[in-house]
């Protein structure tokens, strides 16, 4: 295997990884909502995102077995590897926390997933194109819907505006790594960083809420240096294929 | 009009197959029938949301797992309608919620039952479901108009929601020992609860008469209950497994299936609240609204502070 083809699978299994990772974190959210709409809105959500990571799968299946000559399916990516083969961003594996943790780390990951995308519609890759502009649409409505919501709670009571304090002081470590890019990336990647940074200045000041400076940011997502959370994520969401191997559902 | 002449101008708008809406004249024992059954439907449709919920982060594929949060995304819509179509007789949603948390209001006792395995998520699909669309699809006719029109949209996706199930037992069927065993269990497990479903008896149900009379209902629970075991004992077939009841036989004469006798003492436990989950699922909820309190106060404050900011532009 050449060391660009390589470069795409590991790419594309890092855009995968983010969106599953993510849908997996927000669907523990269904059923348990602090009100019915809310409920069905993050639900939602999670059904996107995890559309998009299949999608992403899908598409690293085709190119790993085209030069490996294996069987792998959007299952196997998903059910089969390991904490260290996963290359989600950290911020998406953290624990839900409160509503407010939830909707700032929903706004932070679709305001970077937007930029990015926008960038990988216009790319060389047909596929990674093609997933982007119909991520896109979604993506728009993650953002307004988060958006609304870091608002709302920023500018509501008391309680609510803490709250997001500490959600931002609790999420803001793991934004770093959004924008170093991986060896299976384009280093134009920090080019997106400042566009990010207006976006949730230009939300933060609507939500009277200030962005933190300063700040040593945690890495390791994109190269499979985890939190200690990733593992029991992964052990929940595979214990079925991993008990019953082989098996067809 | 007399009470005695407004009554009679009802029931024979009933008789004549006219709904009755939201601003009609209608006795009060008809408004509180309905307000409890579609709020006891409004409820189910969110408990619902539990056991099935359960099972969400260990979906054993990407397309089992998407389809199964669509399911459950569902049944949250459902409850959304059904508690609109229950203010419209005079409750606040905040009062239907209040009364389904502090247990003054009922829910479907089948969701007392815990979800064990994946084969749950398959059994819950097809017999659930299946007995639930039943008691629908008679509701789609039912006499008071927004509750008729809110079933219509609910059959469809009831119906769809069936057919997943099944076929995600039909797949466990046809796959290893270990998932047609699962599969066997799941089913021995669901069976008895959901015959359970359809109610007490006709001769120790309370409400049944008045509420034929009003065509609230139009199949008693003894007519709706024989028509699930004909229609399941069939589709079993397809399965290749068998249900947990010696009595189950082909009753030429009657040109039904015979059944053996349900177990009335789990029935009335399950309902008091004496079931495996009744304690789980409630707290559950309550666990959901009170954490929830400070997220709907925020949402309110802002709302009125919005409003307030207008108004000062305005002036």
């Amino acid at each position: 295997m050449n060391k660009s083809s390589n470069q795409l699978i590991d790419y594309t299994l890092y855009l995968g990884d983010c969106a599953l990772i993510l849908g997996q974190r927000n669907a523990e959210w269904c059923a348990h909502g602090p009100i019915l709409e809310q409920d069905i809105a993050i639900t939602n959500i999670t059904l996107d995102v995890i559309g998009q990571s299949r999608n992403f799968y899908q598409y690293a299946a085709q190119l790993i077995n085209a030069v490996e000559n294996k069987n792998v399916t959007e299952d196997s990516l998903a059910y089969l590897r390991t904490e260290r083969d996963f290359k989600n961003l950290l911020l998406c594996e953290l624990p839900n926390g409160d509503w407010a943790q939830t909707v700032l780390r929903q706004f932070f990951f679709s305001t970077f997933q937007q930029l990015l995308f926008e960038k990988l519609k216009d790319g060389p890759d047909e596929h990674l194109s093609a997933i982007a502009v119909k991520s896109i649409k979604e993506i728009n409505y993650h953002i307004k819907w988060s958006g609304e919501w870091v608002i709302r709670l920023g500018d509501g009571t008391e309680e609510s505006h803490n709250r997001m304090i500490n959600a931002v002081n609790n999420l803001w470590m793991y934004t770093g790594e959004f924008f170093i890019a991986a060896d299976y990336e384009n280093s134009d990647l920090i080019l997106l960083k400042n566009k990010w940074l207006e976006k949730v200045k230009d939300i933060f000041d609507e939500a009277t809420l200030t962005v933190p400076e300063n700040v040593f940011m945690q890495t390791g997502g994109k190269t499979g240096n985890h939190t200690e959370y990733l593992g029991f994520v992964l052990s929940e969401m595979q214990s079925l294929q991993r008990t019953y191997p082989g098996a067809e559902w | 009009m007399s009470i005695h002449d407004l009554e009679l101008a009802f029931q024979d708008k009933i008789d004549n197959e006219i709904k009755i809406e939201p601003k009609d004249w209608m006795p009060e024992a008809y408004r509180k029938t309905n307000l409890r059954q579609i709020s006891q439907h409004a409820h189910s449709e969110i408990v619902g949301m539990l056991p099935e919920g359960n099972w969400i982060s260990r979906a054993p594929s990407l397309k089992r797992k998407a389809i199964l949060i669509a399911k459950v995304q569902d049944e949250a819509g459902h409850g959304l309608y059904l508690y609109a179509a229950a203010e419209t007789l005079g409750m606040s949603r905040d009062q239907l919620v209040e009364d389904l948390n502090s247990g003054k209001a009922k829910y479907s006792s089948i969701f007392n039952y815990p979800t064990l395995t994946w084969a749950d998520m398959g059994a819950v699909g097809w017999l659930v479901d299946g007995a639930a669309i039943l008691n629908q699809v008679m509701l789609c006719r039912t006499s008071y108009g927004p509750y008729a029109r809110a079933m219509v949209r609910i059959c469809k996706e009831e119906s769809f929601h069936q057919r997943q199930g099944f076929e995600s037992l039909l797949v466990l069927s046809k796959g290893t020992k270990e998932q047609r065993e699962m599969c066997q269990d799941a089913i021995n497990r669901w069976w008895w609860p959901s015959l359970m479903m359809f109610g007490p008896k006709d001769s120790e149900s309370t409400n049944s008469d008045q509420s034929m009379k009003w065509k609230i209902k139009r199949k008693t629970n003894d007519e709706l209950r024989q028509n699930f075991v004909d229609m399941i004992a069939e589709q079993i077939k397809l399965l290749g497994m068998t249900l947990p009841d010696p009595n189950l036989k082909w009753n030429e004469n009657r040109k039904h299936y015979d059944f053996g006798e349900i177990n009335w003492e789990e029935f009335w436990n399950v309902v008091k609240g004496n079931g495996p989950c009744n304690k789980q699922r409630l707290a559950a909820r309550n666990k959901a609204h009170d954490e929830g309190a400070w997220v709907r106060a925020a949402a309110m404050a802002y709302a009125e502070k919005r409003k307030n900011k207008l108004k000062t532009k305005a002036a």
